[in-house]
């Protein structure tokens, strides 16, 4: 593999390769989500007339947070250490940078969200994991990783990167945050797939048209 | 003989680096202004200047880093910034930061990007540089316990890992032992014997003159010194980046 396809996976290798001996975005993103549900655990009382308006928000707050922390850390390599300007004067698409740093941030997003979720049953005392909300998840954490990778290598040439980030994700990713806090309650509520056809259908089309959106227009975000 | 999946030469009949009144400008302030400046293939540029004159913006232009505010830029024949993709190819670039990643081996990021570069045996192209700069010994181990120097070291070697046949080289002396110095000019040819077009800028007048067959010296984003290595010495090179002698451009 040494045409395009092995430009990305040469970038995913570095990443993934990276964190494995850092542990410093995994741990910190993992750490943060775990607090995020002690906080709730303590401010809510869940009980099972309520857990299906109050168990979504509490854990998409919680995946969403934890998201837009490693996203912040996903270009500061680069950027502290110049090696961006390494990548920029290499032939590499910059497409397949986006496509690197997309399925970096999606893999590490859903490693933390696969930790999180049977912490939120400990603390809750309440197991949701099943096949439909997998997907559900995926969904989401698709659509919030192609926005926030675009938007972190912006936020990552301004000084106050760290509240830039935010700021601009979060309102893009309004839809999305809806569309999965509405599927999520629906699964949780034991409804059939059909039921969240509708809200699936929204985080797909949220996915794809936002996916080639950003990918089309990563370019022009990191020449100058 | 390690095969790099080299691209075609750029064409020979072209300049290696032309420039027709090249602008720069960041805000009100000009870095390059209307500059004029044609470089052989093969030939060895020192660029020199005060802080400020635009050897960087220079080299980060042909590196297809920065684009030009006006003016015309060819590399190999290739006009930028539209043909940038197709000039990266050819060019290696040294700047005042290393490029490499702290957490990856010296191999580890040779192979990094060599795959980058689409080099056909990354890993026996990474064993032959790793060898030529003196870190066979040091390749597997990670890049952040490595000295300045090292590190400076392991940069060369990343810089020409796709062969390239123009090597941007700015200020690459940072932190270098003699050693390393020598791997400069070492570097500058291919393993093929083969002479590369360098464009180097450096505050050491001494190495410049020794590094290059042709100096520059820029002031304010203009060339107000032109000659050729062996009819400057440093004491005329001070001057001039003073701006002490020279009113208008000397060529030689």
């Amino acid at each position: 593999m040494n045409g395009w396809l092995g430009q990305v996976s040469a970038l995913l290798w570095k990443d993934l390769l990276t964190e494995l001996r850092t542990r410093e975005l995994l741990g910190g993103m993992a750490l943060f989500a775990f607090l995020v549900l002690l906080t709730f655990n303590f401010a809510f009382d869940l009980r099972i007339d309520n857990v299906g308006s109050v168990a979504p928000g509490i854990l998409w707050v919680a995946f969403s947070f934890a998201g837009i922390l490693g996203l912040g850390r996903s270009f500061v390599q680069e950027k502290d250490r110049g090696a961006m300007d390494g990548l920029l004067v290499a032939p590499v698409d910059r497409a397949a940078i986006y496509l690197a740093k997309f399925l970096g941030n999606l893999f590490f997003m859903l490693v933390v969200e696969a930790i999180a979720l049977p912490v939120f049953t400990m603390f809750f005392n309440f197991g949701i994991a099943t096949p439909a909300l997998a997907l559900v998840i995926f969904l989401g954490t698709a659509g919030f990783a192609a926005v926030g990778t675009l938007f972190a290598a912006m936020a990552a040439n301004t000084r106050a990167r760290d509240v830039m980030l935010p700021l601009l994700v979060f309102p893009i990713c309004v839809p999305v945050i809806i569309a999965s806090v509405a599927a999520t309650s629906l699964v949780i509520d034991g409804g059939t797939l059909t039921n969240h056809l509708g809200w699936l259908e929204m985080l797909a089309a949220f996915d794809l048209i936002f996916g080639i959106l950003c990918f089309v227009v990563f370019e022009f975000v990191v020449e100058e | 003989m390690v095969a790099v999946a080299k691209p075609s030469a750029p064409s020979a009949t072209h300049w290696a680096v032309e420039t027709a009144e090249l602008t720069r400008r960041y805000g009100t302030a000009r870095a390059l202004n209307r500059l004029d400046l044609t470089i052989p293939w093969d030939q060895r540029l020192a660029i020199l200047g005060p802080n400020g004159a635009g050897k960087t913006t220079l080299l980060r232009i042909v590196a297809t880093l920065v684009r030009p505010t006006s003016g015309q830029i060819t590399v190999g024949g290739l006009a930028l910034p539209g043909q940038a993709a197709a000039v990266r190819r050819h060019i290696g670039l040294v700047s005042h930061q290393t490029f490499l990643y702290e957490e990856l081996t010296a191999r580890e990021n040779l192979l990094f990007y060599g795959r980058l570069y689409r080099v056909a045996n990354p890993r026996e192209r990474a064993d032959l540089l790793l060898e030529r700069v003196g870190l066979t010994e040091r390749a597997d181990d990670r890049v952040r316990t490595f000295s300045r120097g090292l590190q400076q070291r392991l940069a060369l070697a990343r810089a020409v890992v796709h062969d390239p046949s123009i090597l941007l080289l700015d200020e690459p002396d940072t932190g270098l032992d003699v050693a390393g110095l020598d791997l400069l000019s070492r570097l500058a040819v291919d393993e093929s014997g083969r002479r590369r077009t360098v464009l180097l800028t450096t505050h050491d007048l001494q190495r410049a003159i020794a590094l290059s067959d042709r100096v520059v010296v820029l002031a304010n984003g203009v060339v107000i010194l032109d000659r050729a290595a062996e009819r400057v010495d440093t004491v005329m090179l001070d001057r001039a980046i003073r701006g002490e002698s020279f009113a208008g451009k000397e060529t030689s």
